[in-house]
């Protein structure tokens, strides 16, 4: 019995919700800074066409 | 009945604000589709869980939490693992460089360009458009419902209203006022749910005491009469899981835990929100508000479902299923009205208010970008002003998805109509997709025939089993009973019991196992050159 839980499936998974919540922070936290691309990637006046092209060729 | 009005028209009017500031800046296709590829992580982060989470998470999972206890946890467990750790991480930074390298707008487009397939563009969007309505309409019933229950107004005319405020803002804004009221009401569900969960636990005596008192019930003589025929199907008390292979067991494990917990991983509207931020860095920050935003959801959602049993025993002698009249729909908003101060009931009709809107606007989004960019201007080659086309299909999706609400409306069904809809929709996606966007992530060599195979395989076997084959989709959808004259195709034979298995089990399987034999079978037939471009920084 585990927080008024009697079967461990159920106050192990009551836990585990809250660990992995606590573990997304922590990993949020500590990679605060990182991920930052070298260059980072839209211009304001890429027109429609411009980007249709793009796909078109990429298809 | 002045602070619901005030509080709703002030509401109302912050949302045509933020709309009206992203119709401003909306200016390219990549901001009506991406929001211009530049937005904020914390913004980022609310919107993806805002869209993730909808009043058929609150109201359908929660009723159905009410039902089969907490033995829910276990899927919001999975949301947070696998729909926010392994989704940003595994998934999200992957999918975030690969669009930017080809360049792609959508879901149904990066699938399509990877493979450089105008036929998975198409079917994939095809897919969406045909299957997401049932998804909306889910959604939709769960918002509406609520609403027209607080103010004493018919359920069509608040559908009516409701639907047209959204189609306005989505219209208007694109993505980028899609994202930016999705944070303004992630923030209100953030605050709703936060203290519905601390009143509940306050009520009944903190968390512990909560939980005996639920555990308890068990022994009363009143719920063992009133949970007898449940007990049959396999249900063991609301803090235990239902018993092993049970039909309560399959239910729970297969179409309400794995069918949306993996089938997240393969959501439209879920994805593209990866392209809209500039680098991994957006992703990495918003894993940590991602993660407690979902329990804050999904686990105070089903903590508190399963603990109404508890308050509804208290007072009336009853289980909530027996008093909400056997509607596991009808739950969580008959637990609210009877045990919730008038005050709150304001505060948590804007909680399902942004729950609803948040998810539908998404959904409407990514639906009419399916239909205008994805399978009419790219797949068929048809040159129009596919802005246009794309707010038309806003139009039509949000018209079927209203029809599928007004219909679902008049089936007074004793199951969860709501979380079946969702599953069912969340299921498709992970057996069409998942596979091949798993293969578009990390197999460089893989064939385009192999994930098209994949992708019909999936897409067909769901179809099968969830219309033909699963007991309770089949019946509730009714087309197997006019074709073959019987609810489900199992029905009547020594297999039935393979009836209870969800579709996700099933297809899931048959999909990869199609990419695997296709994959093995085919020469990789993608040129190198654009494999070292859609892989260039991944």
């Amino acid at each position: 019995m585990v927080l008024g839980i009697p079967d461990f499936w159920i106050w192990s998974v009551y836990l585990l919700c809250v660990l992995s919540a606590a573990a997304c922070v922590i990993y949020g936290v500590a990679n605060w800074n990182r991920g930052l691309d070298k260059e980072p990637e839209v211009s304001e006046e890429a027109s429609w066409e411009e980007e249709e092209k793009k796909v078109e060729e990429n298809l | 009945m002045l602070f619901p009005i005030v509080a709703s028209v002030l509401y109302l009017f912050i949302l045509a604000y933020l709309s009206l500031m992203a119709y401003r800046s909306t200016k390219t296709a990549g901001d009506y589709m991406l929001a211009g590829r530049q937005i904020h992580p914390m913004v980022m982060a609310l919107s993806y869980g805002a869209t993730f989470i909808s009043t058929s998470a609150i109201v359908g999972f929660g009723g159905n939490a009410g039902l089969f206890g907490m033995s829910l946890l276990w899927l919001t467990f999975l949301n947070i693992f696998v729909g926010v750790f392994i989704a940003f991480l595994l998934f999200g930074k992957r999918t975030r460089k690969m669009g930017h390298n080809l360049d792609a707008h959508t879901f149904p487009e990066l699938l399509g360009v990877r493979f450089q397939s105008k036929f998975i563009q198409g079917f994939s969007a095809a897919v969406v458009f045909l299957f997401m309505p049932f998804y909306a309409a889910a959604v939709l019933k769960g918002g509406v419902g609520f609403l027209a229950t607080q103010f004493n107004i018919d359920f069509n005319v608040t559908l009516f209203f409701f639907t047209m405020i959204i189609a306005l803002y989505v219209a208007m804004g694109g993505m980028k006022g899609v994202m930016y009221t999705d944070a303004f009401q992630g923030s209100i569900m953030f605050g709703g749910m936060l203290f519905l969960l601390i009143f509940v636990y306050a009520k009944l005596g903190g968390v512990t005491n909560a939980h005996l008192a639920l555990t308890n019930l068990m022994n009363e003589s009143a719920i063992q009469e009133q949970t007898a025929k449940l007990t049959a199907n396999g249900f063991a008390g609301w803090t235990s899981m239902p018993t092993f292979n049970s039909p309560y067991w399959w239910a729970v494990v297969t179409s309400v835990v794995m069918g949306v917990g993996i089938g997240v991983l393969a959501q439209p509207q879920l994805v593209v929100r990866f392209m809209t931020v500039k680098s991994n860095r957006e992703l990495n920050r918003a894993v940590a508000s991602g993660g407690v935003f979902i329990l804050m959801m999904t686990g105070v959602a089903f903590v508190v479902g399963a603990l109404s049993n508890v308050l509804f025993f208290q007072t009336d002698g009853k289980t909530a299923m027996a008093a909400a009249g056997g509607v596991i729909d009808n739950i969580i908003p008959l637990f609210l009205k009877n045990y919730l101060p008038g005050w709150f009931n304001t505060i948590f009709m804007l909680t399902l208010m942004s729950a609803a809107m948040s998810t539908l606007s998404s959904q409407y989004h990514v639906v009419g970008t399916s239909i205008g960019r994805d399978l009419f201007e790219k797949s068929l080659g048809i040159k129009a002003n596919s802005l246009l086309v794309t707010r038309l299909g806003v139009v039509v999706s949000i018209l079927v998805s209203a029809f599928f609400a007004y219909i679902g409306n008049q089936m007074k069904t004793d199951i969860g109509l709501i979380a079946q809809a969702t599953s069912i929709f969340f299921g498709i996606c992970a057996a069409a997709f998942l596979p091949a966007y798993v293969g578009a992530l990390y197999l460089k060599k893989l064939s385009r025939k192999a994930a098209i195979t994949s992708i019909l395989t999936g897409t067909i076997a769901s179809f099968i089993w969830i219309f033909f084959i699963h007991a309770k989709n089949a019946a509730t959808i009714g087309l197997c009973q006019l074709v073959f004259g019987k609810p489900h195709l199992l029905a009547e034979t020594g297999l039935a019991k393979l009836a209870q298995v969800d579709a996700v089990i099933i297809a899931v399987p048959l999909s990869i196992l199609a990419l695997v034999i296709a994959a093995a079978t085919t020469r990789p037939d993608v040129s190198e050159s654009h494999i070292a471009k859609c892989f260039d920084g991944v």
